[in-house]
């Protein structure tokens, strides 16, 4: 069994569990893909198929105690943080064993306590609320980081410029991950940015940015721990630019006329399970044997979690009313 | 008692609590050593330091933002926007984050903040630096929304804003700032959602807001001279909104003028008015209610057409007068 280039509190039973997790990702995604085409669940959803990777690879180097901001694309990141897909599953059905009751829904999942300050609906809403939550730990003294995740679209936001600023003259502890997955809804960030690396950005504000492989979980860990000692040691914050490709449309209703089914095929080449499994099995980390384990208790975790939410019980209209004011 | 203006009652209401409680602390532009834009917080940095009177960039979303971030993980930010024109371009942090915060996340997570926010016109500052946006504020659940309009006042209610656990936007009018009323030294909280009758009075109700109760007041005291008596409230806050003492007045008087510098259209004077029309004081209206609010353009910058934008005191006791029938 070999030690991969990974950050020294990565074990190699760690590895295995970021393995599941990305399958986890995907077999979640995939299923809420799937009752949204029957009409199982109402609304929207915007998945996350495609970029396992940067959400498991950059949530795999820190704590408990760290928190992450997320966005409309957001189940990833919040399986990530830890969350558990009985919970998260329950709150698509809009059920109240859901992480938030019902009252959220697929853009809005937050478990606080746990760190996960929410997905935002608001293209860059959240990344000021991250240099917010930074703040919080650079004023209390408090020895936790903020992951802030978003995409290659909430880059031309004026939050965003506004928000890296902040972070930057505040010196804060937060990371920010943009998963740059090529699109907007349909505005290709070949159209949208007039850089080539969003990464760059960060040099107006005075920090460092990197360009990372986003489909590359290893690659992930290592920059993502970097920058995160970084933000540990007070030297604040960093601009982490994951290229990555989201394999599904932007929400339930995309014909997808934007993109080619050459690109698509291109991309779902360098699929980030696939290439971890390779990496896993080449190191003897993992064998086939128990990569289909693996693959098998995370699709069963998933199918679980249907069964969890399609039980449990729907809020009362009572339930209105309530949590508008603390 | 000592008399001090409702710009120090409301520097020492937040002096007083950032004493006593490390997770008070405020952000906003220029105020560090300049004092903010009209010198709320002169003197604060030296006394809390930058880290607790924290001098930020001119980025209105941004530190609305690190705000409502800052009070999701246990801080308690007030948040001070120069003019109240500016939380147009926070609104996305104020009305999609804070507000919704706590709803969408299922009862988990709160945001203890307040804006704090200077509105209204009378200094010349013309369009963008003069208008008093509070309905917009008003409409979001989520948010509550508190417009003092006494020195008194003003120090009590931002005491009870700095306690409450959910964001609070808080205006100070400008004009009033260098009003002067009797002011306990020691910290007292005013509820929020009291109304108070800053007059009683027999023959019809003025429910007035921020400047416009001073005017009322004196609209009140010429109106007297002719024996007409007027009741004056203050809600002090639009949200939560005290109907009860509303209504109870209204059901006296049987006459409702309802006034407030804020334009008309679309003004929380509308809310008042329906809300009495739906309530039991209904049936005691002896006229139909009046309302003022500003007129429907931009605020202008000549001082005499600025003037003429907002309720005035003649303006006031016309409206009284005409809901007795009188001339």
């Amino acid at each position: 069994m070999e030690k991969l280039n990974v950050p020294e509190q990565i074990s190699n039973d760690k590895l295995k569990d970021i393995y599941k997790q990305m399958w986890l990702i995907r077999y979640f995604d995939e299923k809420v893909d799937e009752f949204f085409a029957k009409g199982m669940i109402h609304g929207t959803t915007h998945l996350a198929v495609g970029q396992e990777a940067s959400a498991a690879g950059a949530c795999a180097v820190i704590e408990q105690k760290d928190k992450i901001t997320s966005t409309h694309r957001g189940h990833g990141h919040c399986i990530a943080k830890g969350a558990t897909v009985d919970k998260m599953m329950a709150e698509l059905f809009g059920r109240t064993t859901g992480y938030c009751k019902g009252k959220g829904g697929s853009m809005h999942i937050a478990d606080v306590e746990m760190g996960n300050l929410g997905a935002n609906g608001i293209v860059a809403g959240g990344i000021p609320l991250a240099v917010g939550s930074a703040l919080t730990a650079h004023m209390k003294k408090l020895d936790y980081v903020t992951l802030c995740f978003f995409g290659d679209g909430a880059t031309n936001e004026g939050s965003f410029h506004e928000a890296l600023n902040l972070a930057s003259v505040w010196n804060l502890p937060v990371i920010f991950i943009c998963e740059n997955n090529q699109y907007g809804m349909s505005g290709s960030v070949k159209e949208m940015v007039k850089v080539e690396d969003i990464a760059t950005r960060s040099k107006s504000y005075g920090f460092p940015g990197v360009v990372v492989d986003g489909n590359d979980v290893v690659e992930m860990m290592n920059v993502t721990n970097e920058a995160v000692e970084r933000a540990r040691k007070g030297e604040g914050p960093t601009l982490i630019e994951a290229k990555t490709y989201r394999w599904k449309g932007h929400s339930k209703s995309d014909a997808k006329k934007y993109r080619t089914r050459e690109e698509e095929k291109e991309w779902k080449a360098k699929d980030g399970i696939k290439r971890f499994k390779e990496v896993l099995l080449e190191a003897n980390i993992l064998t086939e044997e128990q990569e289909e384990v693996l693959r098998k208790e995370a699709k069963k975790e998933v199918e679980d979690s249907v069964e969890f939410a399609k039980n449990s019980p729907m809020p009362g209209k009572e339930e209105l009313l309530t949590d508008v004011y603390a | 008692m000592r008399e001090i203006t409702y710009l120090e009652a409301v520097r020492e209401a937040m002096s007083q609590e950032m004493r006593k409680n490390d997770d008070v602390f405020i952000l906003g532009e220029d105020i560090g050593v300049y004092g903010g834009a009209f010198g709320v917080t002169r003197g604060m940095i030296e006394e809390f330091g930058p880290e607790r009177v924290r001098n930020t960039p001119i980025s209105e979303s941004g530190i609305a933002g690190a705000a409502v971030g800052s009070a999701l993980t246990g801080m308690r930010p007030i948040l001070e926007l120069q003019f109240s024109d500016f939380i147009t371009i926070a609104l996305d942090q104020i009305a999609n984050q804070a507000a919704k915060v706590r709803y969408m996340y299922g009862g988990k997570g709160k945001v203890p903040m307040v804006l704090r926010t200077p509105s209204g016109s009378g200094t010349g500052a013309a369009a963008q630096h003069s208008q008093s946006l509070e309905a917009w504020v008003a409409h979001v659940p989520g948010l509550k929304v508190v417009q003092p309009s006494t020195a008194y006042d003003v120090k009590g209610l931002l005491k009870a804003a700095m306690d409450d656990d959910n964001p609070v936007i808080f205006y100070e009018h400008k004009l009033l700032y260098k009003s002067k009323s009797d002011v306990p030294e020691e910290q007292y909280s005013i509820p929020l959602g009291q109304a108070d009758v800053k007059r009683e009075g027999t023959d019809t109700t003025i429910v007035a807001t921020a400047i416009m109760v001073q005017r009322a007041l004196e609209a009140a005291d010429e109106l007297e001279k002719e024996g007409i008596s007027v009741e004056v409230i203050d809600p002090r806050t639009l949200v939560p909104l005290d109907e009860e003492t509303i209504i109870k007045s209204v059901s006296k008087t049987g006459r409702l003028v309802v006034v407030h510098e804020a334009v008309k259209r679309g003004g929380y004077g509308g809310e008042i008015a329906s809300m009495i029309a739906e309530s039991a004081a209904f049936d005691y209206l002896d006229a139909p209610i009046k309302r003022l609010g500003g007129a429907e353009s931009p605020i202008p910058y000549n001082p005499e057409l600025e003037k003429a934008h907002v309720p005035q005191v003649p303006d006031i006791v016309k409206a009284v007068k005409e809901t007795l029938n009188r001339k």
